[in-house]
């Protein structure tokens, strides 16, 4: 509960406004779009806004968690300054992806879905990057790295501080 | 772009004419593959084109073009380069000089850069093999417009077939011609799309929906964002047509958000189709009006089944529901509702254009066109391929494909994604098609192929993909949630050499049940891969309960790493060890710890004395 106190004390709210402003009327059809425009603007889903979108939108705040908590790409708590995607598609998975995504976790101490305490990194699998010619492959916010070997994981993550 | 609204056939061929020959005032073109091969520099590329031809005053004679997808993604980035069609793999900012004075001035090919064949260089796209054996229908623009442009989409015929179809045709004689055609479902199911916009046309209802499924979930499947990305006004034309023959006044393209350049470039397309009056109240002159709005996915697999699709565009949790009823009935906010996968949106422009008498003469008797498979995994040439529909496994791998990677033998592939099933060596000589590879135990599905050779466990391949659907499990119905938990259980103990046969009975028992016993399509497809692996490849299921033997050396704890005395004590296997449990002098045999080693496989292969055994 920590959190949403600090939450109330530094989180904005007019970017909220501005996206229920431009949803109006906002009927449950929308909810989706909506979250999705909510994590753009704050990075996460923070509890505090979901709350007041309830209030504003009519929509039950126990309806905007279900829908919420149903999607993998929603999440609940602050991300890292950078974002490994590490592909565990099937191409990637028979050119050695399971040892890949092992030696991230172990080279950040952090298990997918996870964030570093450091805040440094935020650690993810996804399904497939569609980019299976580089299998096996990752991605660190926007840039690819493909042809993986384990060997190379730590020297590539030393680029993004 | 005009900025003025076509309102009929003639402005549209007049458009295209006025294109056409803008065009032609262009010597040569550089066309440059800008999505899958932004992953390897392709943006340095063509801003380094753009500088140079610009620099030397050419800018005027040769244009630079970024394009979608132009197929061979194993030699990214690619470069293609018109009027000659030489396709240059691997290009870097390096070769740009060359290629202008080489190639643009000179009208001679870079061979240092063209594709390979018993080391002689074939230069021109359409004799390389991997072109040469495929049929370009669905694709033939990607590759070849901008597709940020509507123009380039124009210029090659685009939107004629929907123009015609609205004005020449009525909405039951276009369900006609589709039925006629033979096209099926190109998601995985393979149902008749005639029929079921049939279903949808006569569903009673005055507000009718159509829907794009683009949530392209299968691991290893990349047609459908290469489709969008590359030539979404096929598709957009496909939609138009299909509106007009159900009735729709509304579409959605439910995306997945993880395609951002999709997304991009569908959005670039509705705005420009809008602007021309391709899209919006009264298309090209008629009465009738259609639009369509982009809904990105959320990230959940099972809303590639329709009725969960449904649900999700509705703003709820993306969870499936019993049919009947079906969508054509009762489908978005209980409205009669078509949802058509991507490829089989974009068939129906050739379709409407050519015929379905020409179309249903591609292909087999009954699977007809062509599909598009996404080849990866252990294949020399990965890429976005499109055959007739019944060309042979071979055909698509070896000829296609270039066989497989380092000459190894071929064991399976993997067709249908998380739904299909692995296919073994013996029916290398099968058509694919809907009815022959559901009868050898996979399915079409949307068309990921991913090739698999003797470093591959077929076992820990079945526990990969129950992994993948237990995760995506929505968790409505008991046979998915628990059973598939179940499976996943038995395959782990399998995979660890903790099982008995007897597991490996239930597991099969297990399958079947579930197959039959679940709600949607998730759930009964779930099985497949562990079905099509213990009936093609049971002796591995064996070996690991039995043996605890893993022969693709792949499950870990099957697994012990040791060194040999042929170990020339080169080091490389300690300095790449991560928890330092090798130990060694210089150029004496090293050793590993066996309580240190997570059996990560890193020493294994950095080691090229082939001193390391598992």
């Amino acid at each position: 509960m920590n959190r949403s106190l600090s939450d109330i004390t530094s989180v904005d709210l007019a970017p909220l406004g501005r996206i229920i402003e431009s949803h109006a009327p906002v009927s449950s059809n929308s909810l989706i779009p909506i979250l999705q425009q909510i994590q753009d603007a704050y990075g996460y889903l923070p509890k505090i806004v979901l709350m007041e979108m309830g209030k504003r939108t009519g929509i039950a705040a126990s309806q905007i968690y279900g829908v919420a908590t149903f999607y993998e790409q929603f999440c609940f708590e602050p991300r890292g300054r950078h974002t490994i995607k590490c592909c565990r598609g099937t191409a990637c998975h028979v050119k050695g992806g399971p040892e890949i995504s092992e030696e991230i976790e172990r080279a950040i101490g952090v298990e997918a879905g996870g964030t570093t305490e450091d805040m440094r990194f935020t650690f993810e699998t996804v399904a497939c990057l569609g980019t299976c010619f580089l299998a096996p492959v990752i991605m660190v916010d926007n840039d690819y790295y493909g042809h993986l070997t384990a060997s190379r994981i730590e020297e590539i993550l030393e680029r993004y501080t | 772009m005009p900025d003025k609204k076509i309102t009929s056939i003639k402005d549209l061929e007049a458009l295209q004419q006025s294109l056409r020959g803008k065009a032609e005032k262009f010597k040569a073109r550089v066309l440059i593959c800008m999505t899958g091969c932004r992953a390897l520099g392709a943006e340095s590329v063509a801003t380094g084109f753009r500088d140079k031809l610009g620099a030397l005053g050419l800018n005027k004679d040769i244009a630079v073009v970024e394009t979608g997808c132009i197929g061979m993604c194993a030699i990214a980035p690619v470069v293609l380069i018109e009027p000659w069609d030489y396709l240059y793999g691997h290009v870097s900012p390096d070769d740009i000089d060359e290629i202008i004075e080489q190639t643009l001035k000179n009208g001679r090919s870079v061979d240092r850069l063209t594709v390979k064949k018993n080391k002689k260089p074939v230069a021109k796209k359409n004799d390389v093999d991997f072109y040469r054996k495929q049929k370009q229908l669905v694709l033939e623009n990607c590759g070849r417009i901008d597709p940020r442009r509507i123009d380039d989409a124009i210029e090659r015929g685009g939107y004629a077939a929907a123009i015609r179809a609205l004005t020449e045709k009525t909405p039951d004689e276009v369900v006609e011609e589709v039925i006629a055609s033979g096209l099926r479902g190109r998601g995985g199911a393979g149902f008749p799309t005639g029929v079921k916009w049939k279903f949808a046309r006569r569903s009673p209802g005055d507000e009718k929906y159509l829907i794009c499924n683009a949530d392209e979930g299968d691991p290893g499947a990349f047609m459908d964002r290469a489709l969008l990305e590359g030539d979404p006004h096929r598709v957009i034309e496909g939609m138009i047509i299909a509106a007009y023959a159900i009735g729709a006044t509304k579409g959605f393209i439910y995306v997945r958000a993880e395609y951002p350049i999709a997304v991009e470039h569908i959005g670039i397309a509705l705005d420009e189709a809008r602007t021309l009056g391709l899209l919006g109240a009264n298309i090209a002159g008629t009465s009738f009006g259609f639009d369509i709005e982009v809904r990105m996915g959320a990230g959940a697999f099972v809303c590639g089944e329709e009725t969960a699709l449904i649900a999700s565009i509705e703003g709820g949790r993306g969870m499936p529901r019993p049919r009947p009823p079906f969508p054509a009935v009762k489908g978005y906010m209980g409205k009669p509702t078509n949802i058509n996968n991507v490829e089989t949106f974009a068939n129906v422009p050739p379709i409407m254009r050519s015929g379905a008498d020409a179309y249903a003469a591609i292909g087999s008797e009954k699977s007809k066109g062509t599909k598009i498979f996404a080849l990866a995994g252990k294949v020399k040439h990965t890429g976005l391929v499109e055959v007739p529909m019944g060309t042979t496994l071979r055909r698509i791998v070896y000829d296609i494909g270039g066989g497989i990677s380092n000459d190894k033998p071929f064991k399976a592939a993997q067709l249908g994604g998380p739904s299909g099933g692995c296919i073994p060596a013996k029916y290398l000589d099968c058509q694919i098609d809907y009815d022959s590879v559901r009868q050898i135990g996979a399915i079409m599905g949307s068309g990921g192929l991913i090739v698999m050779d003797e470093d591959t466990c077929m076992v820990d391949i079945a526990r990969y993909f129950l992994e993948f659907v237990q995760s995506e499990s929505c968790g409505k119905c008991t046979p998915c949630r628990v059973g598939t938990k179940k499976m996943l259980d038995i395959l782990r103990s399998i995979c660890a050499g903790q099982a008995t046969m007897d597991d490996l009975a239930t597991l099969e028992r297990l399958a079947e049940d579930i197959k039959k016993a679940s709600l949607c399509g998730l759930g009964q497809t779930a099985p497949n891969p562990v079905l099509s692996t213990v009936k093609n490849f049971r002796d591995e299921y064996v070996e690991h309960i039995e043996e605890k033997k893993c022969r693709a050396g792949v499950c870990k704890n099957l697994l012990g790493y040791e060194i040999f005395e042929v170990c020339t004590g080169c080091g490389a296997c300690r300095r790449v060890c991560p928890v330092d449990a090798i130990t060694g002098e210089k150029k004496k045999v090293h050793a590993i710890d066996q309580d240190k080693c997570i059996k990560c496989g890193q020493c294994f292969a950095v080691c090229k004395f082939e001193a390391i055994t598992r």
